[in-house]
């Protein structure tokens, strides 16, 4: 029984996003059966712009201070001196919260339009800068409605193994904001290319995200011309390897997967002729995949020893769906699963089943998925995986059974502060997934600034103690619990909890 | 008054979490300078720039001289008289106008053909490297100017500091670092909840070393600043608070941070654009270090390193991809007068590395090595063999500092 509440605990804590009040308690029944339920074939959930509901209740009225937020703007009409405070009501139940009913966000060639609208605006506003600001304005808004709705996803949703499972792919295909043109694709790209596929073949997820626009444009490839296709011939220009070089060393085989620089240029030429669709294209929408034969290197490549035929577009697809089959692969994402999901440095019996999963199925990431959650060694007690500011910053949501709703105050604002701007990984091979990389002094010290904030502002009503227990179940430590209930004031108890060892680690 | 006991509870525990890492290693590496000699390093300070991303060398430090510059680059080379002219062969980049007038000033000087010891074209597996110190890969878990700082215990107590939300590689180990990045605040000596979490933190060594060093930095930021910190955005008074932190009494004597976005693999500019975009921000991060140091500008080398080159040929998207030898800068009061450091390769068609990348004719740890054996007193033994493991044969640039 014992081992049970404890892997209710870790379950919903390590495997999931951090528990909602009563989830602990639901998943203790049976942990691995509760995470094996959440493995789907149609993917991952997909956010929603979602209409927001009434604001919360302005229960922390007093000391309704984030850093940097004017209390006025929070809850209008209860800060003028003499105002009443309201009574404490009772919190929504999280999962009568309905992430499902909403607007869906745009696809690729919608907000790819923001993009193109901004390119007309610019050439009229010239060097004014409020003109300039005004066609950005659309852009930054977009990006900040897609980090909105991812996060209230992740803080409401009742699969939260579901969610991080689909934010570990989502990472190791980092497409980041880095331009104007990347800022409108990153979240199409998370919600065409990766969410669907998080529960299938590998090839066929390795495939949709080096298709899609957004990586496209992200890794350069789309302006890549074969020196001896029609365009290079007439125009000039040539290869850019860096999709070519990516693909391997990140996204598939690995940086010691045998290649060479001449397997990365054969790759890239093989390569050429994958594009992006834009305004010039006549009879297709902007921001779609297009294959631009024009483009393409013609002739027969040959890489990691295998040679390929000249198909046209076809040829980098089947280089591709070789790379996903190639062992290393397989042995490089075992390892990389367990690492992320389990410890830094992974248990070695439980990486082999996750590898040899990964063989006999083909790749198919449900069935690794299903051998993660089963194997003992991915319940070892000692939780050493240090939480990154996003999933600090959902686990706290979840924690009070709240879900933000201002993008800017409540999202990425503070993971701007603690390192982690959302959608803006700095490199294209993500996040890191170290301790040590997020536990700098300085980092520690403004999550505890965070923390401090949130819990004034959004403190529950519960008692501490029980809300010690509803956020960590069988994982809370007697040395934590004293300090939450000795703590002077419910705000205190809650940031003490959000900040202790085992809240911070998974 | 709750100041001065809330500081000192933060740092007897930062103490101890020191002494016991010290004698958990055992390790009582005799490795700089002692006696009067520390004193004199003592002063020094070291700032270590990385510029992540791989940044094109070839037109931070444009050999406009070399008859093969112009044919290679095409549309993003340098035009010849936009370029600040170092030398017949070598210009800065335009955008680098604070750097070249320290040049001027003989306080800034470049390597133009400096490479790490493996020939990796991947930009992770080049900035490990490059900051665990390594004479290959995956041969070194810690940075090697955490292993500096171990070098230096316990004769001589030397404190680094990086900037940034992350801990960098090249800080990474057993000693604590201290760190520090713009944001909100907070008010140690009125934190209950800080010192409750020192007390949770016993069993989390991690969380326990990094909160307590931190809180120390908050103590200190309140006192040099004013408690005000720079925006993100303004880079010159970011690196300006950055050298406060240096200057200020007990400050520490290294500084590490990072610049990103030199992966231009596409409409990469020449004079302008966006790697003139990005090294706009090096030279302001040079110059705000410069006005932040003040009289300690003095005693302050800069060096900044990439990972790796990019090509000698432009590309076909405007950009370059990943090369092989790139340019060192290195500034600072306390430089010693000279020209370019290390030979240049030239960039005819026979002498590029694979048919395609500037040749490297130095190793990034010699610049290192020579840096830190005569601006911090490091002992070459300890370089050779624990600072930069097995680099005997990459020996240290000599007459780098005055």
């Amino acid at each position: 029984m014992a081992d049970r509440a404890l892997n209710g605990a870790i379950a919903v804590t390590r495997f999931g996003l951090g528990a909602r009040p009563g989830e602990i308690d639901e998943a203790s029944h049976d942990p691995v059966g509760w995470l094996r339920a959440q493995i789907r074939r149609e993917g991952g959930d997909q956010p929603v712009s979602a209409p927001l509901p009434p604001l919360a209740p302005p229960v922390a009225v007093k000391t309704a201070v984030l850093p940097g937020v004017q209390p006025g703007t929070m809850a209008e009409g209860t800060m003028q001196a003499g105002a009443p405070v309201p009574a404490p009501q009772p919190l929504q139940p999280a999962n009568t919260l309905d992430f499902g009913v909403g607007q869906p966000l745009p696809t690729m060639q919608v907000a790819f339009r923001h993009f193109v609208d901004y390119q007309q605006a610019r050439k009229g506003a010239k060097d004014d800068p409020e003109l300039r600001r005004q066609a950005t304005a659309p852009i930054f808004e977009l990006a900040a409605e897609e980090a909105l709705a991812r996060a209230r996803l992740a803080a409401e949703t009742p699969a939260g193994f579901r969610e991080r499972w689909t934010l570990f792919w989502s990472n190791h295909f980092t497409v980041a904001a880095k331009n104007l043109d990347t800022t409108v694709a990153v979240g199409p790209f998370e919600r065409e290319a990766i969410r669907p596929h998080v529960f299938g073949s590998f090839a066929e997820l390795l495939l949709a995200s080096s298709m899609h626009p957004g990586m496209l444009l992200y890794l350069d490839q789309a302006q890549s011309i074969g020196p001896g296709s029609q365009a290079g011939l007439r125009r000039g220009g040539g290869l850019n390897e860096n999709l070519g070089r990516e693909i391997m060393e990140l996204h598939s085989v690995g940086a010691d997967g045998g290649y060479t620089q001449a397997d990365v240029t054969e790759f890239a030429r093989a390569l050429t002729g994958w594009s992006v669709s834009g305004q010039r294209d006549s009879g297709v929408p902007s921001g779609g995949f297009l294959y631009r034969d024009n483009f393409h290197e013609p002739g027969a490549r040959k890489v990691l020893g295998k040679t390929y035929s000249d198909e046209g577009g076809r040829q980098a697809a089947k280089v591709i769906l070789d790379l996903a089959a190639n062992p290393k692969t397989a042995r490089r994402l075992a390892h990389k699963i367990a690492a992320h999901f389990v410890a830094d440095d992974p248990p070695p019996a439980l990486v082999a089943r996750l590898e040899h999963t990964f063989v006999q199925t083909n790749g198919d990431l449900g069935k690794v998925a299903e051998t993660l959650v089963t194997s003992p060694e991915s319940f070892q007690p000692q939780a050493s995986k240090l939480k990154t500011p996003y999933e600090f910053i959902i686990s706290t949501y979840r924690a009070a059974g709240f879900s933000p709703r201002n993008p800017a105050r409540e999202v990425v604002g503070p993971l701007n502060t603690l390192g982690q701007r959302p959608f803006g990984a700095p490199q294209p091979n993500g996040w890191s997934d170290v301790a040590a990389d997020w536990a700098a002094p300085d980092a520690i010290v403004k999550r505890l600034t965070w923390a401090q904030g949130f819990a004034a502002a959004n403190t529950p009503q519960t008692p501490p103690p029980d809300e010690a227990r509803l956020a960590l179940g069988a994982r809370l430590t007697p040395a934590t619990l004293t300090a939450v209930t000795r703590a002077e004031s419910r705000p205190e108890a809650f940031a003490i909890l959000i900040m202790s060892p085992e809240f911070q680690r998974r | 008054m709750t100041r001065t006991s809330s500081s000192a509870v933060a740092m007897s525990r930062r103490s101890l979490i020191a002494s016991a890492i010290a004698s958990g290693m055992g390790a009582t590496f005799l490795g700089v300078a002692g006696g009067a000699a520390a004193a004199d390093f003592a002063k020094k300070k070291l700032v270590v720039i990385i510029q992540r991303g791989a940044c094109d060398g070839l037109s931070l430090a444009p050999p406009i001289g070399d008859p093969d510059y112009q044919a290679l680059r095409g549309a993003i080379a340098i035009p010849a008289d936009k370029a600040l002219k170092i030398d017949a062969t070598f210009s800065l980049h335009p955008k680098l106008a604070a750097t070249y007038a320290l040049m001027q000033n003989n306080q800034a000087r470049i390597a133009p053909a400096v490479a790490i010891p493996q020939r990796i074209r991947s930009h992770f597996e080049a900035q490990d490297l490059l900051e665990t110190g390594g004479a290959q890969l995956y041969s070194s878990t810690t940075g090697w100017l955490n292993r500096t700082l171990q070098a230096a215990q316990p004769e001589r107590k030397i404190d680094a500091l990086s900037i940034g939300a992350q801990e960098p590689l090249i800080l990474r180990g057993p000693v604590q670092a201290q760190s520090w990045s713009p944001g909100g605040r907070l008010n140690v000596a009125t934190n209950r909840v800080a010192t409750v979490l020192m007390d949770l933190y016993a069993s989390d060594p991690l969380l326990a070393s990094a909160l307590a060093t931190g809180l120390a930095t908050e103590n200190r930021i309140d006192v040099i600043n004013g408690g005000k910190a720079p925006t993100g955005g303004d880079v010159k008074a970011f690196a300006n608070t950055a050298a406060k932190f240096l200057t200020a009494p007990g400050g520490p004597s290294i500084a590490v941070l990072s610049l990103d976005g030199f992966d231009t693999h596409a409409r990469q500019g020449a004079a302008d654009g966006q790697l003139a975009q990005r090294l706009m921000l090096v030279d302001q991060v040079i110059d705000g270090l410069r006005l932040g140091m003040g009289e300690e500008w003095k005693n302050t080398v800069v060096v900044m390193a990439t990972e790796f080159g990019r090509t000698a040929h432009i590309n076909g998207t405007g950009g370059t991809d990943h090369g092989t030898a790139s340019c060192m800068v290195l500034a600072g009061g306390a430089l010693k007068s000279g020209g370019i450091i290390g030979d240049w390769p030239t960039l005819q068609g026979g002498r590029l590395f694979e048919n395609r990348d500037l040749a490297p004719t130095l190793d990034v740890r010699s610049v290192f090595k020579g840096v830190l054996m005569e601006h911090m007193g490091v002992d070459q033994r300890a370089l050779d063999n624990m600072v930069f493991p097995n680099s005997a044969a990459a020996q240290p640039v000599r007459g780098l500092v005055a």
